[in-house]
């Protein structure tokens, strides 16, 4: 009887890993929270740096990846999660009890709430909007204001929730220099008239074609980077927003009005990861995302036997990245149960 | 001074709205590789002037965006355009040619030559 | 703008605030400033709320002026502070209610040094005890003043003779609210709706009828800032400070100022003087300055105090303006006399006359 792997989490990483394992012969149930797999990966209209539709990607984990052979549970959670002497046994919200030879865990991230960050004025000034909400708006082929115009001047704030202390994130998330950069270009290809200003406090490009994506939305797009933290937003008698950064280049503060602020939301390990590392005794980091035994060779390797990670639910990835970290979690799972270790 | 013997203090903050951004779009217009300055400031440290006189290339590219210009007016004089900003610019930016640019804006603003 | 969202703010930030029997310590510069603003307070608290207020006449100053302008050293100030609660110990009080903002953000800030550093409130105690022979139990409850009229606001409210409406309109008087920076700047924890959004002045003026404008410059100091004011040559920077904010909120077109801190309303109010000699600008409408008040001061006005016991007379920019909207009488001819029937000596440096 061939065994039964158990991945959790139905984003890139999950769909990437059932599939593999899939391929390889194992049976696989694939548990994911939502009511279809794809994860933010269906948020996001084109991807970095080649900007590419992510329905692409997407395309290509569940028709080629997936391809119908793993046992799919979606709107499922975990209430039970525990390891035997010889296996593993989750219990769903659905009441059913899976025994699994190993399981993988690809719980993802969430992406930070940007009301935390306060001084932003999230959920309390008109057009102040999220990196993912822009991806709605291009989604719909509408990028308008809450008045239903179109934004004329556009600041887009990197950092939001990562590198940052106060609200205890001190890692770097990454690829929101990179979002920024790539709807930077969006919003110019979509509004040609439009003026948009990236504020930063690194230009983080550490990525194949990210450098090169950042000059052309100097260069072709016109795109203007003030490096400064943004450290208020407020309202103008006439509706717009009042920024105040310090434009540290000129060694200056810098006021600016804009029609539209767009915050790039960091990466935070997912609450649903949270609750998995309680439930089932596994470590955690002080990123607070899962911690992998080896950070050089056992990034897929967790403190309990048998139980594995793939993707962003151990740091910060890119959809390159997270889709060889999930073959690599594979290829653990098939190391640990090639001998009949049960 | 007057009869309080203090004057109210004019505001260090970039009014990156109402100042006047005029200098900037003229270079823009003739040479975009102005757009490609990441600050790194390669051309200041290799700058002969910027070593024996308050002068930044690299501040300067900066201030011309921001449409700070009084302070731009002050300094770009300073320039000697030997042209070792542009050799070592790591984004191939025609430093050498932002300068001269810069000045004929200027004169075609101001009616005079700085 | 969206209220909502201000709201799950202010919902994260809600204070322990103790209702009945305060340690009440004055504020150095006040009663000078806007003398009626204490004795109002007093009496509100005194007689409408029914509450027990305790004063002693040997507090002193917390030190926090000359803390705050590198004048005395910060071991000093907490002796002089432990001795503060040395007399509320004595006396049989445990809930610090202090005048003064900044007072209240250096209460906060020994309390808060002393539970990360306990050495240095041993040390503390065994300073004040060889200088003056006292000990002392570290406040339960600190709540500066305006977080308790904030948490009285609806009782106010409910004996008021006025609402902050303008009668001819109708409409709510359009306030600005200005929080002074010791208040939750430093520990945004301590102040009722945070450091970004305080509610502590807006729930007083949503209460009483009035309209909270929020304008860009809302976060913006007043300019005191202390080493700023009190040498000459630094005044411009301090002016500056407060004409920015004027300008930010000029578009919004308020009727008046609140405020809860000793020096914000001093120089909010004193400056518009300066900047109407300096440039001959005023910010107000028709040609008018801005009326700043004091929290006392606006709540002693909603309950139908007189104006000129309330301590406005003192004001460089008038307040009557607001008294018209408002529809408070107020006798012109009374405004400079005494109780004691001695005439106070005019001030011919006013806007709004």
């Amino acid at each position: 009887m061939s065994k039964h792997v158990v991945v959790i989490g139905g984003g890139v990483a999950g769909l990437e890993a059932a599939g593999r394992l899939s391929k390889v012969g194992f049976e696989v149930s694939l548990l994911e929270k939502e009511d279809k797999t794809g994860g933010h990966l269906n948020n996001w209209y084109k991807l970095f740096p080649d900007r590419r539709s992510s329905s692409e990607v997407n395309e290509y984990l569940d028709r080629i990846s997936i391809n119908g052979q793993v046992k799919l549970l979606t709107n499922t959670t975990i209430e039970k999660f525990s390891r035997n002497k010889t296996n593993l046994t989750i219990l769903t919200n659905n009441g059913e009890e899976l025994v699994a030879d190993a399981v993988i865990v690809a719980t993802g991230f969430d992406l930070f709430k940007s009301s935390r960050k306060e001084e932003y004025g999230y959920g309390i000034y008109d057009n102040v909007i999220t990196s993912a909400e822009l991806e709605e708006m291009f989604w719909k082929n509408n990028i308008a204001l809450v008045n239903g115009k179109e934004p004329e001047k556009i600041g887009i704030v990197h950092c939001v929730g990562s590198r940052d202390e106060k609200v205890g994130n001190l890692y770097c998330s990454k690829l929101c220099c990179v979002t920024a950069v790539k709807q930077a270009i969006e919003i110019r290809e979509y509004l040609p008239e439009s003026k948009v200003f990236c504020f930063y406090m690194d230009m983080r490009m550490g990525g194949a074609y990210y450098e090169e994506l950042y000059r052309e939305a100097q260069e072709k797009w016109g795109v203007s980077f003030i490096r400064g933290k943004v450290s208020e937003a407020g309202e103008s008698f006439d509706n717009k927003l009042v920024i105040k950064v310090e434009d540290t280049l000129a060694g200056r503060p810098l006021k600016m009005e804009l029609d539209m602020l767009v915050l790039m939301a960091g990466m935070e390990m997912s609450e649903g990861g949270k609750k998995i590392a309680a439930l089932g005794g596994l470590n955690t980091g002080e990123n607070k995302f899962f911690a992998a035994a080896d950070h050089h060779f056992g990034s897929n390797v967790s403190n309990v036997e048998g139980v594995f990670y793939a993707g962003t639910c151990t740091a910060p990835m890119n959809i390159t990245e997270t889709i060889s970290h999930a073959r690599a979690a594979v290829s653990e799972v098939m190391e640990y149960l090639k001998d009949d270790r049960k | 001074m007057g009869k309080f013997g203090f004057t109210i203090s004019k505001g260090r903050q970039i009014d990156y709205d109402s100042n006047d951004r005029s200098i900037a779009a003229y270079i823009f217009e003739r040479e975009p590789s102005f757009r490609l300055c990441i600050e790194c400031g390669g051309c200041s440290a290799t700058c002969t002037t910027g070593n024996l006189t308050k002068f930044s290339l690299r501040e300067l590219n900066i201030l011309i965006k921001r449409g700070e210009n009084d302070q731009v007016r002050e300094s770009i004089g300073k320039c000697m355009l030997c042209g070792k900003c542009t050799l070592v610019c790591p984004r191939g930016v025609n430093t050498r040619n932002i300068v001269s640019l810069a000045k004929k804006a200027f004169q075609l603003t101001d009616g005079y030559a700085i | 703008m969206n209220i909502e969202g201000k709201k799950a703010i202010w919902k994260d930030y809600q204070k322990e605030i103790a209702d009945d029997k305060y340690y009440y310590v004055r504020s150095c510069v006040r009663q000078n400033f806007f003398p009626g603003s204490e004795t109002a307070f007093l009496k509100i608290m005194r007689e409408e709320l029914k509450k027990d207020v305790y004063e002693h006449p040997c507090h002193t100053s917390c030190s926090g002026i000359g803390y705050h302008s590198d004048i005395v050293p910060v071991e000093t100030t907490m002796t002089i502070v432990a001795r503060q609660f040395a007399i509320m110990t004595e006396a049989g009080y445990e809930n610090l209610l202090p005048s003064c903002i900044t007072s209240f953000g250096l209460y906060t800030e020994i309390l808060d040094t002393w539970h990360h550093f306990p050495e240095i409130e041993e040390k503390i105690r065994v300073q004040l005890k060889k200088a003056t022979g006292r000990e002392f139990n570290k406040p339960k409850n600190l709540a500066h003043a305006s977080d308790v009229i904030y948490k009285f606001r609806k009782e106010i409210a409910a004996k008021a003779k006025f609402k902050l409406i303008n009668k001819n309109t109708g409409e709510p008087l359009k306030v600005v609210d200005h929080i002074g920076c010791h208040y939750a700047k430093m520990f945004p924890s301590k102040g009722v709706g945070g450091a970004e959004y305080p509610f502590v002045l807006t729930g007083m003026i949503e209460e009483w009828g009035g309209q909270i404008i929020d304008y860009p410059e809302r976060r913006h100091c007043c300019g005191f800032g202390f080493r700023q004011y009190l040498v000459q040559a630094n005044r411009g920077f301090s002016i500056a400070c407060s004409k920015e904010k004027f300008e930010s909120m000029k578009p919004y077109k308020p009727d008046m100022i609140i405020t809860n801190c000793p020096g914000c309303p001093m120089f909010l109010d004193r400056w518009q003087y300066v900047i109407n000699e300096m440039e001959g600008k005023r910010y107000g409408q028709n040609g008018e300055g801005i009326p700043v008040f004091t929290y006392e001061e606006v709540a002693g006005l909603v309950l139908g105090y007189n104006p000129w016991d309330l301590g406005l007379q003192m004001h460089q920019t008038d307040c009557e303006p607001v008294l018209d909207k408002i529809g408070i009488e107020y006798s012109p001819e009374d405004k400079y006399n005494t109780k004691i029937n001695v005439e106070y000596s005019k001030n011919h440096n006013l806007i709004n006359v």
